[in-house]
């Protein structure tokens, strides 16, 4: 754990800042005293073995989840209960699931279209101009007419991220982005993710993909329990591991055919 | 039975379909705000909604056309027999529909509403251009398969002085003496009205279960 996150004392350019955050389902803790600040441009990624409270701790950043101790900021907007404070930091926020949940009922161009129509109040005219560019740069704008359930695993996900990038959000959390998809597929996945990383995106990814974390992450965070146990940029993190959880959970991931 | 007679029943078969799209169309309404009250999280809405559905599912149809109309009328208040029986089959449709609707939306995967509100779309955009569309197409079967009910249901309304299909046969027949001919037509043109909104409903199931494979 940083000194700078224990101590509240965020940095200046910092773009998400978790300060003391706690979450319960009912008796059970899923989030323990969680404090993390991530840097704008920074790229996070976040490991932990199942049940561990990843995709809690990411949800709750854009309020898929309630917290019930402690403080989230995002870009400076303390997120609350109320819709005003919500709805604005979910518009800053670009969220990827592994199951993709793109809208089965409208086309590839319609996914990406819809909620810059209906919560940034584009036009249509422009709303489809940065749908078709976003497209483009996942490389599947030849498939913007057709319906999600007519592209593969790794297409649909391409556009799940169009679909947030759409948004112009200055945050994007990926959830196991690659976990459902077939081996062959995981590759244009993850390269339209080091794409965006390489552009200065500011990210948070819940994967095991560690060669991914290798080539692109800051800081590797490993979770355990609903707790951070340890974070340390990649190389120290994969050649060092301070913690004995650490170590076993490295040891089980990276000796996986 | 002569063609005077027949014109009869089909001037019945006439009020039998305005009364049902009275009925579908108050019901649709009205159903569609019970469906969104009752899936709302909001647990006093969810909780009246349920006791609404409760209440005008566990009576029949004919006692709350009854008490609607004649029942105001005891307390005061003489409504009009095409406005009574508009409530009437409103509030027993919307119970229904609102049910089935509720169930529909609730069978949209959560991850639709978890990708929209990520999305920031707040909840006339999501509900109105996410999970209804979705919600509608998986309802639909069941949806199809109450408006034959309530077709049916509609000959009730003669209890409040509709001369609508069964009553008209009723009249006829009186008049004829010939029930069983009477009956007859009545019957098919019933069928001829419900039949074909069945076979619809079946084929949209079929095509649905092909689809979910
Ligand atoms: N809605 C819920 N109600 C109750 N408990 C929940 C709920 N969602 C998650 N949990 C519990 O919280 C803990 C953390 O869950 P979470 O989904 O964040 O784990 P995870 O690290 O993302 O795991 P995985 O790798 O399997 O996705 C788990 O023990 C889980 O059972
Ligand atoms: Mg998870």
């Amino acid at each position: 754990m940083s000194d700078a996150a224990a101590t509240g004392a965020a940095p200046a350019d910092a773009m998400i800042v978790m300060s003391h955050v706690e979450k319960w389902y009912g008796d059970f803790q899923a989030l323990t005293d969680i404090n993390l600040a991530v840097r704008k441009g920074e790229k996070i990624v976040l490991c932990g073995p199942s049940g561990s409270g990843k995709s809690t701790l990411i949800r709750c950043i854009n309020r898929l989840e309630d917290y019930q101790k402690g403080e989230i900021r995002v870009g400076g907007t303390r997120l609350g209960d109320d819709a005003r404070t919500i709805d604005a930091v979910r518009r800053e926020v670009g969220m990827v699931f592994q199951h993709f949940n793109l809208f089965p009922h409208m086309s590839v161009l319609r996914n990406c279209m819809l909620a810059p129509m209906r919560s940034l109040g584009a036009s249509r005219a422009e709303a489809e101009a940065t749908a078709r560019a976003l497209l483009e740069r996942v490389r599947i704008h030849e498939q913007a007419e057709k319906y999600p359930a007519q592209l593969s695993g790794g297409q649909q996900q391409r556009v799940a991220i169009a679909r947030a990038l759409c948004m112009k959000p200055k945050v994007m959390l990926f959830d196991e982005p690659t976990s459902a998809l077939d081996p062959e597929m995981v590759k244009e996945v993850l390269d339209t993710m080091i794409g965006l990383a390489e552009e200065g995106m500011t990210m948070i990814c819940v994967t095991h993909e560690m060669g991914f974390a290798r080539q692109v992450a800051d800081r590797v965070i490993f979770m355990a329990g609903g707790a951070i146990v340890e974070e340390a940029p990649p190389q120290d993190f994969f050649s060092n591991p301070r913690h004995e959880r650490t170590r076993k959970f490295l040891g089980e991931i990276l000796h996986q055919p | 039975m002569g063609e005077a007679e027949f014109l009869f029943l089909l001037t019945g078969l006439k009020w039998t379909v305005l009364l049902s799209l009275v009925g579908f169309a108050g019901g649709g309404i009205c159903g569609l705000a019970v469906a969104l009250m009752r899936s709302s999280g909001i647990a006093p809405l969810e909780r009246g909604t349920a006791g609404y559905i409760a209440l005008f599912q566990g009576t029949p149809l004919l006692m709350q056309l009854f008490v609607v109309y004649y029942g105001l009328a005891l307390v005061g208040l003489k409504l009009d027999a095409w406005v009574a029986v508009a409530i009437g089959f409103t509030l027993h449709a919307s119970a229904y529909l609102g049910e089935i609707w509720r169930g529909s939306i609730e069978a949209v995967p959560r991850g639709q509403t978890e990708a929209a509100k990520a999305l920031s779309l707040h909840y006339v955009a999501r509900m109105k251009d996410v999970i209804l569309p979705q919600a509608i197409r998986i309802s639909l079967p069941a949806t199809i398969g109450f408006l034959v009910q309530l077709i049916k249901g509609t000959s009730l309304a003669a209890i409040v002085g509709f001369t609508e299909l069964t009553r008209a046969g009723n009249i006829v027949s009186n008049q004829t003496f010939k029930p069983l001919l009477v009956f007859g037509v009545v019957g098919i043109l019933y069928f001829l009205l419900c039949w074909p909104l069945s076979l619809y409903g079946a084929h949209l199931e079929r095509r649905m279960a092909v689809a979910a494979r």
